[in-house]
């Protein structure tokens, strides 16, 4: 059973969003990490970009396959997290926490949350 | 949908299953570097029951294998298996596989699940006399690797075959934890040492049960498809599918200690005149030298971005620590130390052409 905190909210593409103040962070969650297995590669390639949501940000590389990641809003990459470059094990080990990818600061910060699932949709989907 | 015997056993050990060639196969159970660390260091099983298996018999067999594979027939000795491979008429690869001498006058090919029926096709096709028997066995035959240095104590106190003093591509057939007629071979696709198991389906349980007895220290875990593929490639063994199909040559792929020219096979012309004229492309390890990870599909170039060819398999290696792939470039670059690049969706990571296998 994978973890599924109830205060972030979750996209169709297994990313999970947490609102901190005016930026909100990106990560995958714990089903997908599962779901990958062994993360090796990090690649994240579009900081300080602009980008409309459902775009591709970056790839996440486990030992046997690569998966894109997908801005759940539009935003601009304002930070993707360094830790990952040496230690992307961390995603399978700490998905919401030390896991974290990027951060972003919305194009519309009024439009946060409306076009993503809460914790009881994300798990009905999963399941 | 088909099922191995020991479906329900991987279910139980909580495995991440996949389709594969039909089979519902597991993928891995605790997580794919472990699983591969463990077959380096200490031993894992894994369930290879999705194999094909058919038995050739009757006084013409030999020739006729000698017609239908690349290697050398005549030189396989009662109690020996052998590497080889099928081709067809323009020497491009029907399928590799494992042939072994059973007695004078049978054989049994092992050969990839995905080819079972194409194989079977081939062999029926070119088999002209009705006194050799082709009996395809592979529903009721399950299939166990054993592999890494602790192979040999987790499978030598459930029988009196000598396992210890086996050699290499070598089998015996006789009593293993109580059941009769299992073949046991010191091989496998790993490189790790170790052994493959063949018996009949309905001994799975037993069999399964008997290994699962191995002493803690030996350090005996199950081993998924996902590990098995990390641990071949390092060895860069070839996956049928991949790296090696009917659109490439044994030549080509680095298969030429499998295929003897001076025996008389279909799709010998064409290597002939491959081999005379030179191939125009190799199969080579590279190593990519920054961040990123070649995939099977991604293209080679040179530093001017021309095409030199085709990412077959790739992967990050657990003992290494690398991206290591196996690719097919054309033949000036394929010398070791050469460099080339690898297009990774918009960035071109270099890499260069690295002696295989990558883990010696």
């Amino acid at each position: 059973m994978s973890e599924l905190p109830k205060d972030l909210h979750y996209t169709l593409e297994h990313e999970w969003v947490k609102k901190e103040d005016d930026l909100i962070k990106i990560g995958i969650t714990d089903f997908a990490q599962g779901e990958l297995g062994d993360i090796v590669y990090v690649d994240i390639d579009t900081l300080d970009q602009e980008l409309e949501a459902g775009e591709v940000f970056g790839t996440v590389e486990a030992v046997k396959t690569v998966s894109d990641l997908f801005m759940p809003i539009a935003g601009t990459v304002v930070e993707i997290n360094e830790k990952l470059e040496d230690e992307p094990e961390l995603v399978n080990s700490d998905p919401y926490g030390e896991g974290w990818i990027i951060l972003v600061k919305p194009t519309d910060p009024q439009d946060f949350a409306s076009k993503l699932l809460t914790a009881e949709q994300y798990q009905s989907k999963i399941s | 949908m088909k099922f191995t015997p020991f479906y329900e056993m991987h279910v139980n050990l909580g495995a991440k299953m996949l389709e594969f060639a039909g089979f519902q196969m597991p993928m891995s159970y605790r997580g794919v570097k472990i699983e591969h660390h463990n077959v380096r260091n200490n031993v894992g099983v894994f369930d290879v029951s999705h194999m094909g298996q058919f038995i050739v018999r009757g006084p013409k067999s030999g020739e006729f294998l000698e017609a239908v594979t690349t290697n050398n027939v005549a030189k396989l000795e009662k109690g020996q298996a052998q590497y080889t491979c099928m081709t067809n008429e323009n020497g491009g690869i029907i399928d590799d596989l494992l042939l072994y001498h059973l007695l004078d006058g049978a054989y049994m090919l092992v050969v990839n699940a995905s080819n079972i029926e194409k194989d079977l096709n081939w062999l029926k096709q070119h088999k002209e006399s009705d006194e050799i028997e082709l009996i395809d066995i592979s529903a009721k035959t399950a299939m166990l690797a054993v592999q890494g240095p602790n192979a040999l104590q987790v499978l030598a106190p459930h029988t009196d075959m000598d396992l210890e003093n086996m050699s290499y591509y070598h089998f015996d057939k006789g009593i293993f934890a109580g059941q009769d007629k299992v073949l046991v071979s010191a091989t496998g696709y790993t490189g790790a040492g170790g052994f493959e198991l063949y018996f009949a389906s309905s001994k799975s349980e037993t069999i399964w049960n008997a290994i699962w007895e191995s002493d803690e220290k030996w350090g005996l875990q199950a081993a998924g498809l996902a590990a098995r593929d990390t641990l071949r490639l390092e060895k860069a063994y070839c996956l049928y599918g991949n790296d090696i199909d009917e659109s490439t040559s044994p030549l080509e792929a680095g298969l030429a200690w499998i295929t003897d020219l001076k025996t008389d096979f279909i799709g010998r012309e064409m290597l002939l005149k491959q081999k005379s004229s030179g191939v125009a492309r190799r199969l080579v390890g590279l190593e990519l030298l920054e961040k990123g990870i070649a995939r099977k599909g991604y293209e080679v170039l040179d530093e001017s971005g021309q095409v030199l060819g085709q990412v077959t398999s790739g992967t990050m290696s657990p003992s290494l620590n690398k991206a290591i792939a196996l690719a097919y470039v054309n033949k000036p670059y394929s010398r070791v130390d050469s460099r080339v690049w690898v297009q990774i969706r918009n960035k071109r990571v270099p890499a260069k052409v690295v002696k295989r296998p990558f883990v010696s």
